[in-house]
Order: structure tokens, then C-alpha cells, then sequence
């Protein structure tokens, strides 16, 4: 196994595996977060909160998220300059249009917004509920358990700015843009694909990115036509 | 249908004396050039005119112009071996242009492709890739016979369809990242399918990957390009195979 991580394969390795738990993640987050909109109350998506901030079993994830988030992240800096290194004299004019997807030649800068929406994201809403508070942050007790009313600060963003609700629906477009070359690519790193898998799991992707893209927008537009 | 006649077109060509030497585009002018013509042909005749001149003819990379050898490499108008797909520079012809174009014409550019002169590039990087696995062991002696050790022919096809790889370096050239992967992948992939070549299987995987990695090629992003650019159309579920190889391998160490 030695320099295994280091090598071409290797680094790809980690951007694969963590690229996979990482969509697994936005799944669940996914998930979650579309109980805003089968409930005005807010109960269901505070009950579904309040699992995610107590339960034993997704605390334990938390800092492993977190490490395969910051693994993702460092390793796709240094591949990338790796890569770009290994042209040093570059094309006076080059055509790739054709061959490869936008998506495909652009997964850094994509990653890369993400990464600027994450920032964003986490201080609107992970920061405030867990370190800061808020205003609107107020106890509600839900079936006799006292817990944070997440909901009221989730609907309020939304609710109150036009802007805000965009950024989000952006955020969602850029996740699934990321996301439609990276499902697929996980797997070819992986090795497990065939000229048979090829056209599946691309379409598998397609499918995937869409829900992501479609799902997380759908949030912040209920909120900005219904109210 | 007869060859129609390109009146007039620009070659906006690269030019370079030696490695060392910085480089810089030269735009020539070349007249009544037929349709009918490839591009190296083209390439001839503006040699010739700038022979006529006084002017140092370019450089260029050439040999069956048949497409099969391999060895010409020019990347056309943004694209390896031009505006057209399956075809090495050679079998490229002039209908792909129309008159008064410029054509832009670079030499592949890779850090582990060193411009030797004009659009000739050291390509020897790849036999120094071949050298450290691209290869099964045998021992002298009689041959054996064909039909001892069974293949199916499915195998055979797979195998077979990663052998086409002619080692041109487009995939290099195209590939955004530079890298060589769909190169190893075929080497790796022809011989993964057969049971001569399972016997070094992972030795060669991690061998070649760690040669590959050490001559500065870059890594995989999975873009595709290579196998859009490839003259020989090499899927890239080569790659996959290659990838799975040696994970298998390094896993095993």
C-alpha cells in the first residue's frame, strides 16, 4: 500500500469514496429538509430536527461528515494543481466542446461555489441553531418534548427575502451540476463500470442530479409563492 | 463528385528550433489546395513553397499515412489529429476546411511531451510506460498451440478493441488534465483480458500506473475527451478495468 494515496489513482480513490458518502449525505439532507413543505406547522420538520440533533447514531456521523467534507475538499485542490501542472505550455486555442461535458472540465469551480453556498449556508442556519441562537430560535414543545422551533427560522429566511430564497435555489442548480458528473465518475474511479454500466449509471445521474437540483429548490420557491 | 479547390488558406502553425527554444505562431498563406488532399499533403505543399522561399520547411511527425502507425500528432483548430472523429492527421482531408479558413496548428502540449522541434514531440515517454509492465514473460521454447488455452471470444473482442490503441498520444493531448490514463488503460486492459496476461497482472497495473505518475502525466478526471479524440475510439471503460486493476493490486500489497 505504500504511497497509495499519493498516487494518481490513489488521491482519486479518496475523492471517490468521499464523493459517495457525500451524495449519501445529501440524500438524507435532502430528505429532511422536504418535510418543510408537507407541514405548515412546522411540527414534522421540528420533530425530524430535533432526531437529526440528538440522535445518538447521527451525532456520531457529524464529525465524520465533517472530515469527509474537509478530505473532499483538500484532495480537490491538490489534484487540481497537480493536473495543471502537468501542461505547462497551454493551447493557443483548444476545442474540447465536442468531447466533454461543461460539467465534466469545470467539477472545481463548481465544487469551489459550492463550497462559497456551504459557507453561506452553515452560517444561516447550523451556526445560529447550534452556537449563536436567534431571535427566532424559540422553544416549542411538540408530543410533551421541549425542542429548538427550527422551522420558524428556516420559513422566516424564506419567507422574508426574495434574494435569499434565490441563493438558495442557485446553491441547489450548482449541487446538481456537480453532482450529474461526480455520481458516475465515483464509480469509474472505483472501477466498477463496464461499457454495459457506462449508459446506466450516467443516466442514474442524470435522475440523481435532477432530484438534487429539483428538490432543494423547491424549498425556498414554496415558501417565496405560498406566502 | 470532383475535389473542389480551397483558393486560399492561413496557416497560423507553430514554430520552435529546438527544445530549449521559447517558440512562437508564424501565419503562412497557402494557395489552391484540393479537397481531395489530407492534411499532410497540405502540409507537404506548404513545405515546398516555403523551401521555394529560403524558409526553414516545418517539422513534422509522419510515417504510413495509412493510420495506423501512430505517429502523426497535430492538434488542429483546438482538436488532436483536426475537425474530424476516428481519424489520425493523416486521413484527415481538406474537405473538413472551407477557403479562406486559419488553421491553427500546435504540437500536443504535455509536460512529458517535450517539443523537439516544431510540432514533433518526444513521445518516448510512453515506450518508458510500456517498458515498466506493457508486456508478458515467456520463457523460449516451443510454441504452444492456439487452441490449448480457450478465450472466449468476447474476451477476445474486448481484448482485441484495447489493442487498437496506436499510442498516438491524442488522449494525452486532449485530455484537459494531460493525462495518459486511456494510454495505460488500453496497454493494461489487452492484455487483463487474457489469460497469458493475468499471470503479471498486478505487478503490471502498479507498475505502469507508478511510471506514468513519476513521468508527469496528469490524473484522470473521467471527462471523456480522450475517447471522443481517439483515433482508434477506445472506450473509456478501459479505464474503469485499469482502475479496478489496481486498486485490486494495491489493496493486495
Amino acid at each position: 500500500m505504500s504511497k497509495f494515496l499519493t498516487a494518481s489513482i490513489g488521491r482519486k480513490f479518496l475523492m471517490s469514496v468521499t464523493g459517495l458518502f457525500l451524495m449519501l449525505f445529501i440524500v438524507v439532507h435532502l430528505t429532511v429538509n422536504l418535510l418543510l413543505i408537507f407541514d405548515d406547522s412546522g411540527d414534522l420538520f421540528n420533530v425530524a430536527a430535533n432526531f437529526m440533533a440528538t440522535n445518538p447514531a447521527v451525532k456520531i456521523m457529524e464529525p465524520i461528515l465533517g472530515l469527509g467534507f474537509m478530505i473532499h475538499i483538500i484532495w480537490s485542490f491538490i489534484i487540481s494543481w497537480e493536473n495543471y501542472k502537468a501542461r505547462p505550455v497551454k493551447y493557443n486555442k483548444q476545442d474540447l466542446s465536442n468531447a466533454s461535458s461543461w460539467s465534466s472540465r469545470n467539477m472545481l469551480i463548481l465544487g469551489a461555489l459550492v463550497l462559497v453556498f456551504l459557507i453561506i449556508h452553515i452560517y444561516d442556519f447550523y451556526w445560529k441553531i447550534k452556537i449563536t441562537g436567534s431571535d427566532l430560535l424559540p422553544n416549542v414543545v411538540i408530543n410533551g418534548e421541549e425542542m429548538h422551533n427550527t422551522y420558524l427560522l428556516v420559513s422566516t429566511h424564506f419567507k422574508e427575502s426574495l434574494v435569499f430564497s434565490l441563493l438558495y435555489v442557485l446553491g441547489g442548480v450548482l449541487l446538481g451540476l456537480h453532482v450529474v458528473h461526480g455520481f458516475w465518475s465515483s464509480f469509474q474511479t472505483l472501477g466498477i463500470n463496464n461499457k454495459i454500466w457506462m449508459s446506466r449509471l450516467q443516466w442514474v445521474a442524470r435522475v440523481y442530479a435532477i432530484l438534487v437540483a429539483v428538490g432543494f429548490s423547491v424549498i425556498p420557491l414554496y415558501f417565496v409563492i405560498k406566502f | 463528385m470532383a475535389d473542389k479547390i480551397l483558393k486560399k488558406l492561413y496557416i497560423k502553425v507553430w514554430r520552435q528550433n529546438n527544445a530549449q527554444d521559447k517558440g512562437r505562431f508564424e501565419t503562412y498563406e497557402i494557395e489552391n489546395v484540393s479537397t481531395g488532399s489530407s492534411f499532410l499533403e497540405m502540409m507537404d505543399l506548404l513545405n515546398n513553397n516555403l523551401i521555394e522561399k529560403g524558409i526553414d520547411p516545418i517539422a513534422f511527425d509522419h510515417d504510413c499515412r495509412e493510420g495506423i502507425c501512430g505517429i502523426c500528432s497535430m492538434f488542429i483548430n483546438g482538436r488532436p489529429h483536426g475537425p474530424d472523429t476516428a481519424v489520425t492527421t493523416c486521413q484527415l482531408h481538406m474537405r473538413k476546411f472551407n477557403d479562406g479558413d486559419t488553421i491553427t496548428v500546435e504540437p500536443w502540449r504535455a509536460a512529458a511531451f517535450p517539443v523537439i522541434k516544431d510540432l514533433i514531440v518526444n513521445r518516448s515517454a510512453f515506450d518508458t510506460i510500456l517498458q515498466a509492465g506493457g508486456f508478458i514473460s515467456v520463457n523460449t521454447g516451443g510454441v504452444p498451440d492456439g487452441n490449448a488455452i480457450p478465450i472466449s471470444r468476447d474476451d477476445a473482442e474486448e481484448a482485441m478493441d484495447a489493442a487498437a490503441c496506436i499510442g498516438c498520444g491524442a488522449c494525452v493531448a486532449a485530455c484537459k488534465n494531460s493525462s495518459a490514463m486511456l494510454f495505460v488503460a488500453a496497454k493494461v486492459s489487452h492484455l487483463a483480458k487474457l489469460p497469458q496476461g493475468r499471470i503479471e497482472a498486478k505487478a503490471r497495473a502498479r507498475n505502469m500506473v507508478a511510471k506514468m505518475d513519476e513521468l508527469g502525466f496528469g490524473g484522470c478526471t473521467n471527462t471523456g475527451a480522450c475517447e471522443a479524440e481517439c483515433p482508434k475510439s477506445i472506450s473509456i471503460s478501459h479505464i474503469a478495468r485499469l482502475n479496478r486493476e489496481y486498486l485490486v493490486a494495491k489493496f493486495a500489497e
